[in-house]
């Protein structure tokens, strides 16, 4: 029998079609069913409920009157940006870079302090969070120790608050990745550029990051899909209040499909997340793609 | 040949035996099934042991019937959510269901519950249950859909400690609006550091911003969130700017607590647990189920409660009658609109809410008696020391049009106490933003202006 024979070829792929198929079930499924929702006027309850009606792309022209929707749309933006690209994946790499010169113990103490907060249940995280940012919080009790002005941050500066609670929670997944990707950078290359004279910036700008740059682009691919999606740590802070000051597009969807009981303009905004998610996810394909020659 | 033919027929036959045993089974025969669906939980068990007893009585009177009980494990919320998604399929809708007041309206319109008129109008116990507690299980229609089984009321409770120190006349029974602002400014005066009179307003505390503060001062005005006759929302109400003004001077004068706190979700726990307990807290509106709280075994157990606490039904505006108001919720019992045997299940509601069962019920759960015969029994009386004062406020209490298209209204009002609390917008302002935000939800037909 030839090597191409058709049936052999298709052959090849039995042992993927289960994933394919659970993919298909699990994953595809429910995106599909959500974007189908999004086309109709489905509630939890009221007249629609049993008999929603098909009403065409109607979700997603009042989405775009909506005056909440942009506010969610650009506070998403913020967040994923404050939070996952500048402060966890930032963070994250100078600690992974910081720990390989400090001495072992330091190391060590930091990296279990970064990772417990990682380790903790979503819940907890955000209530510790609400403990430590809240009026008569830690950090107004340190503070008001250190003679300083308290403030009343939750209220004052939501945003700000979710995205310092997402950086201390998230940090460590960064971290850890960082420090794999660092013990594979060849010591040679580095003592190398040192013989040449490269201050430790330049190595790290020149050498150590364009080595990594594989590990930076899939890190970053993997936070921004998660920050995306955080949901509990905002509705324990702040409820996505006030007035909607941190209501990004999780809490909106929430409180559209459950709360008002809107599956349909609910999973409308599910489908931009979703869309968005895929621009950054398809962004970052880009750039691991563009490193190889 | 011969062969295929009586193949065929009995493929046939097989066909035909398997679809009639697929029809329904007549009706006055046979075993008959009731499903009831219900909440329970760990801090929960009363409506548990009520349908336990309820089913051991009525499989005893009705023999051939089974009543399978479907207790689902879950807080409010869940609950709903569960419910509803089991009631979208008339193939997993129980037959008998415990369900939010507040849903019955939205679940009516969805086709969900089934209409009782006919069938109470045979209950002699019908004519016992209170009238203002019937209006919970009306629908747009007119109809009763559905059996209260206990309800609360809202009230001023009162810290007696913090009224003696600002020297206020106990027993505190305000007749005005005004009464509360001057008493909350002796109470300011005398005791600078004391919050003297607590009312919820902003998003952060949701349902309780217009359940325990906003509609007890917009019905106590004479108008109304939502006009019954027209079936439409009211807009560009005097009343409606009155309540946002009250609040703003509440607020203002700094007599209830900072903005920033007010908006905090978790602000009630430090109500019940931290500043009633320690007397820093003059009085706020909160539900009849209080008490529950400060209880041995409660969430904040308070021993003093009961000396240290006072209760006074909120006034209307200036006094006029019936003098104070109040806002209810609870829960009823309802049938499904797809069940197959509606006499059966509507029985068996009326067993379960026969006196027997509904006094144990709603001394065992805090409730408030719907039924005029458990309300005047000595058991529930002496249930807490406030059960009289609380349970006397139905014959002024109100319920929520919670029409489907009631939680965006109720989130609008929200938004407008948190506007004006915060000084973003004056009550003017922020009533015309109300009034635009009710326009864009329901439509400006379905509007009127009073």
């Amino acid at each position: 029998m030839p090597a191409n024979h058709p049936g052999r070829q298709a052959l090849r792929y039995l042992p993927v079609l289960p994933a394919v198929v659970l993919l298909a079930v699990f994953l595809a499924g429910p995106v599909l069913w959500a974007f189908h929702a999004s086309l109709t006027n489905a509630g939890l309850t009221g007249r629609h409920a049993r008999n929603p009606e098909w009403v065409g792309l109607e979700n997603y022209q009042r989405l775009l009157q909506d005056p909440a929707f942009p506010l969610s749309l650009a506070l998403t933006v913020l967040f994923v940006a404050g939070s996952a690209i500048l402060g966890q994946n930032v963070l994250g790499l100078a600690l992974a870079v910081l720990m390989r010169r400090a001495r072992p113990a330091v190391s060590a103490t930091v990296g279990t302090a970064v990772v417990a907060a990682w380790v903790l249940p979503e819940i907890v995280a955000a209530f510790a969070a609400y403990a430590f940012f809240s009026r008569d919080g830690t950090l107004n009790q340190l503070l008001g120790a250190a003679g300083l002005a308290e403030g009343d941050w939750l209220y004052a500066v939501p945003m700000v608050a979710v995205i310092l609670a997402n950086v201390w929670r998230g940090t460590a997944f960064s971290m850890l990745v960082y420090r794999a990707a660092l013990n594979g950078v060849p010591a040679e290359l580095t003592e190398a550029a040192q013989m040449d004279g490269a201050s430790a910036w330049q190595r790290l700008a020149f050498i150590t990051l364009p080595v990594i740059r594989g590990s930076i682009a899939t890190n970053l691919m993997l936070v921004t899909l998660q920050t995306l999606a955080v949901f509990t740590l905002i509705w324990v802070m702040t409820a996505g209040g006030p007035a909607n000051g941190s209501t990004t597009l999780p809490v909106l969807a929430y409180q559209e499909a459950f709360k008002f009981g809107d599956i349909g303009y609910g999973t409308a905004v599910a489908t931009v997340l979703i869309l968005i998610g895929g621009l950054f996810g398809a962004a970052y394909l880009r750039l691991l793609r563009e490193q190889k020659p | 040949m011969l062969r295929r033919v009586s193949k065929t027929v009995s493929l046939v036959a097989a066909a035909v035996l398997a679809l009639s045993a697929c029809t329904p089974a007549d009706p006055s025969g046979g075993n008959r099934t009731i499903k009831v669906a219900y909440q329970k939980t760990d801090s929960f068990t009363a409506l548990d042991t009520m349908f336990q007893d309820a089913k051991k009585e009525f499989e005893a009177a009705n023999q051939g019937v089974t009543i399978e009980l479907q207790p689902i494990q879950a807080n409010d919320d869940d609950y709903g959510t569960k419910l509803a998604l089991a009631l979208r399929s008339p193939s997993t809708a129980p037959d008998v269901f415990y369900e939010d007041t507040f849903k019955v309206r939205s679940d009516v319109d969805a086709g969900y519950l089934l209409n009782l008129d006919s069938r109470l109008a045979g209950w002699g116990d019908w004519a016992k249950f209170d009238d203002a507690a019937k209006e919970a299980g009306t629908a747009d229609d007119g109809g009763t859909y559905a059996v209260p089984l206990g309800t609360d009321t809202r009230a001023i409770w009162y810290n007696k400690k913090v009224f003696e120190a600002a020297g206020v006349e106990l027993p505190w029974r305000p007749s005005s609006w005004q009464d509360i602002l001057e008493t909350a400014r002796k109470i300011k005066a005398a005791s600078p550091d004391v919050i003297p009179f607590n009312m919820y307003a902003g998003k952060g505390t949701g349902e309780g911003t217009v359940m325990q503060g906003f509609y007890e001062l917009l019905y106590g005005t004479g108008s109304s969130l939502y006009d019954q006759d027209s079936k439409k929302w009211v807009v560009g109400s005097a009343g409606f700017k009155d309540s946002l003004a009250f609040l703003h001077t509440l607020y203002q004068e700094k007599l209830a607590v900072p903005p920033a706190e007010a908006l905090d979700p978790n602000v009630w726990k430090k109500v019940f647990g931290e500043w009633f307990p320690k007397a820093k807290l003059g009085a706020t509106v909160e539900g009849s189920y209080a008490p529950s709280f400060w209880q041995d075994g409660g969430s904040y157990a308070w021993p003093g409660y009961g000396q240290e606490m006072g209760v006074a039904p909120f006034p209307t505006q200036k006094g006029a009658a019936p003098g104070a108001v109040s806002m209810s919720g609870g829960w009823t019992l309802a049938v499904g609109a797809d069940t197959k045997q509606p006499d059966l299940a509507f029985n068996f509601v009326t067993t379960a809410l026969n006196a027997e069962n509904s006094l144990a019920f709603t001394v065992a759960s805090s409730q408030i008696a719907v039924r005029t015969d458990v309300a005047a029994d000595p058991g529930y009386q002496s249930a807490n020391p406030f059960v009289k004062d609380v349970s006397g406020l139905v014959a002024v209490t109100h319920f929520r049009p919670a029409t489907s298209d009631y939680p965006r209204i109720s989130a609008a009002v929200q938004e407008a106490t948190e506007a004006v609390i915060t000084g973003n917008r004056t009550p003017e302002e922020a009533a015309a933003a109300y009034d635009a935000a009710v326009a864009g939800i329901v439509g400006g037909d379905k509007t009127i202006r009073k």
